[in-house]
């Protein structure tokens, strides 16, 4: 009986996936490189137009300082943005679930709330929060509240009855309830919400920092283009991947390490 | 094989249930589900409910579970012998084990332990601890204590949620299906360790097997009708868990052809 245990062999995996997938990365982004190259030279792309991987090489290294400085501070707005989207989602979240009347009024506001495109509103942030770091932490937080809410809502929710029913039986109070079987139930839920969330929040900042900003990735690729420097924003966009693509590996193996009962 | 004697009870504490002139209507119902239920639910014994699905036998556990709240209408007069609190009289055994997969076997266990009105330490006791091991040494799974339960087959889920069960010490045990969703002879396996840990306590049934019914009931009731109510069917006077014999397949034909004018 004890070989029947279907998680093992998964178990013993993860050693030999990371290196498969490290070479499928390389050759992918090797691949990539080599089409960019080839489309310079094929097409005799003007270095205005479309620089070559190489002259983005060189951008990198010869403009380390300051694009580290803007990567630095676009950093700080994605994650501070997160972090009020996330507490602001499921304080609401929590909110809705413990009192009806909240839900009733709150949650058509919340709906139509995501008519109105969070772009539009950046000009308005600037006003009102100044060109500073705090507006794009806040365009970052409005992006990803809604998903987040959405998610841990219907997480809370949507408890399978059969866990309530054990619960009341074992003379579970509401907060024992809450607590011990719907939030943790819910958490897998809310793992979606934060790996969209995680996504989408570098779009506020970067909209942000494009609306108007003193410093940024986003700020520095408009400089950029508005110098002719177009190696110099592919540099800064290049960083910018990066960044989102760490962020999500990231939140991602955090979210299994801490939920490995997700499915 | 260990086997209980009917009529013997065990412990002082086994608990009788009787209903009489039970109706039950769900509110989203034109007709009611339940009416003119008679049944009693002797102490310290099994007793199976019979009935094909949808026929209420899910919703009168439920019932006595407290567990329908608003959803339904009750009347009809259930006493509990000896009178107690009924919301500390009773555990349940679903058709799903619903096992927490977030918690370990033993904290699955342990669970009933973080519930209730009284101030709980939020720290297990060490006496808590020696129970709920000692527990999973009893229905074979003394060294998965800290599996996750998507690390168990169904089988062993189903034990752990058994274990869990019998951490609550409750004297009346309500089962819905719980073996239903097991291949064969993991249910055999199962319907034994079952018999033999529950001896003391009284056992409420449901199953839609007749075989299964035939194995563990010391009292075995049909539910079929619409509305429906329910109807006393003699079993052998043989200890539990029975082995199949003639004895067993000639009932089991009997509550198979009784079970079949309900479908009509």
């Amino acid at each position: 009986m004890n070989n029947l245990n279907p998680l093992m062999p998964l178990k013993v995996q993860p050693k030999k996936g990371l290196a498969k997938s490290l070479v499928r990365m390389l050759v992918t982004s090797l691949v990539i490189i080599g089409s960019w190259q080839a489309l310079v030279i094929g097409l005799e792309m003007p270095t205005f137009i479309l620089p070559s991987p190489f002259e983005v090489f060189f951008k990198l290294i010869d403009r380390h300082q300051v694009l580290l400085k803007h990567s630095w501070v676009t950093a700080q707005e994605i994650l501070l943005g997160l972090l009020l989207g996330l507490t602001m989602g499921l304080v609401f979240a929590f909110q809705m679930l413990l009192c009806k009347p909240i839900k009733r009024w709150v949650l058509p506001i919340l709906i139509a709330s995501q008519a109105i495109p969070v772009f539009a509103i950046a000009p308005v942030l600037m006003l009102w929060l100044g060109y500073g770091i705090a507006s794009k932490i806040v365009m970052a937080a409005l992006i990803i509240f809604f998903p987040i809410t959405t998610c841990c809502y219907d997480g809370l929710r949507n408890t399978p009855r059969g866990y309530l029913d054990l619960a009341n039986t074992m003379g579970a109070t509401k907060w024992q309830l809450l607590r011990y079987v719907q939030l943790p139930a819910a958490l897998p839920a809310l793992a979606s919400g934060i790996r969209v969330a995680v996504v989408i929040a570098p779009i506020g900042a970067i909209a942000g920092e494009w609306v108007g900003s003193s410093e940024g990735l986003g700020y520095l690729m408009l400089q950029a283009n508005a110098r002719m420097m177009i190696d110099e924003m592919f540099a800064a966009l290049f960083i910018l991947s990066i960044l989102s693509i760490a962020l999500y590996f990231a939140a991602d193996k955090l979210l299994k390490k801490l939920i490995p009962w997700e499915v | 094989m260990f086997t209980s004697i009917p009529g013997v009870i065990s412990q002082k504490s086994a608990v009788s249930i009787g209903i009489t002139g039970g109706n039950l209507h769900y509110h989203n119902c034109l007709e009611a589900t339940i009416a003119g239920l008679d049944m009693y639910i002797p102490a310290g014994l099994w007793t199976c409910i019979l009935g094909r699905s949808g026929c209420g036998k899910s919703s009168l556990l439920r019932q006595l579970a407290n567990l329908l709240g608003n959803a339904a209408q009750w009347t009809g007069e259930v006493t509990i012998q000896p009178p107690g609190d009924s919301k500390h009289q009773f555990a349940y055994m679903a058709q799903q084990d619903l096992l927490m997969p977030w918690l370990s076997a033993l904290d699955n266990v342990l669970l009933s332990t973080q519930f209730g009105s009284l101030q709980r330490p939020t720290k297990k006791t060490p006496l808590q601890l020696d129970k709920a091991h000692s527990l999973l040494k009893k229905v074979g799974l003394g060294s998965k204590y800290n599996s996750l339960p998507g690390q168990l087959s169904g089988g062993m889920r189903q034990r752990v949620a058994l274990a869990r069960t019998l951490m609550q010490e409750r004297p009346v045990v309500l089962m819905d299906e719980p073996f239903s969703a097991l291949d064969a002879v993991t249910r055999y396996r199962l319907q034994n360790l079952s018999c033999q840990l529950l001896q003391d306590k009284t056992v409420v049934l449901i199953t839609h097997d007749p075989q299964e019914a035939i194995r563990l009931a010391n009292q075995l009731y049909i539910m079929q009708g619409r509305p429906a109510f329910a109807e006393l069917l003699a079993t052998p006077a043989s200890g539990t868990p029975r082995n199949f014999n003639a004895e067993g397949a000639q009932l089991q034909q009997t509550i198979m052809d009784r079970l079949e004018q309900d479908y009509e």
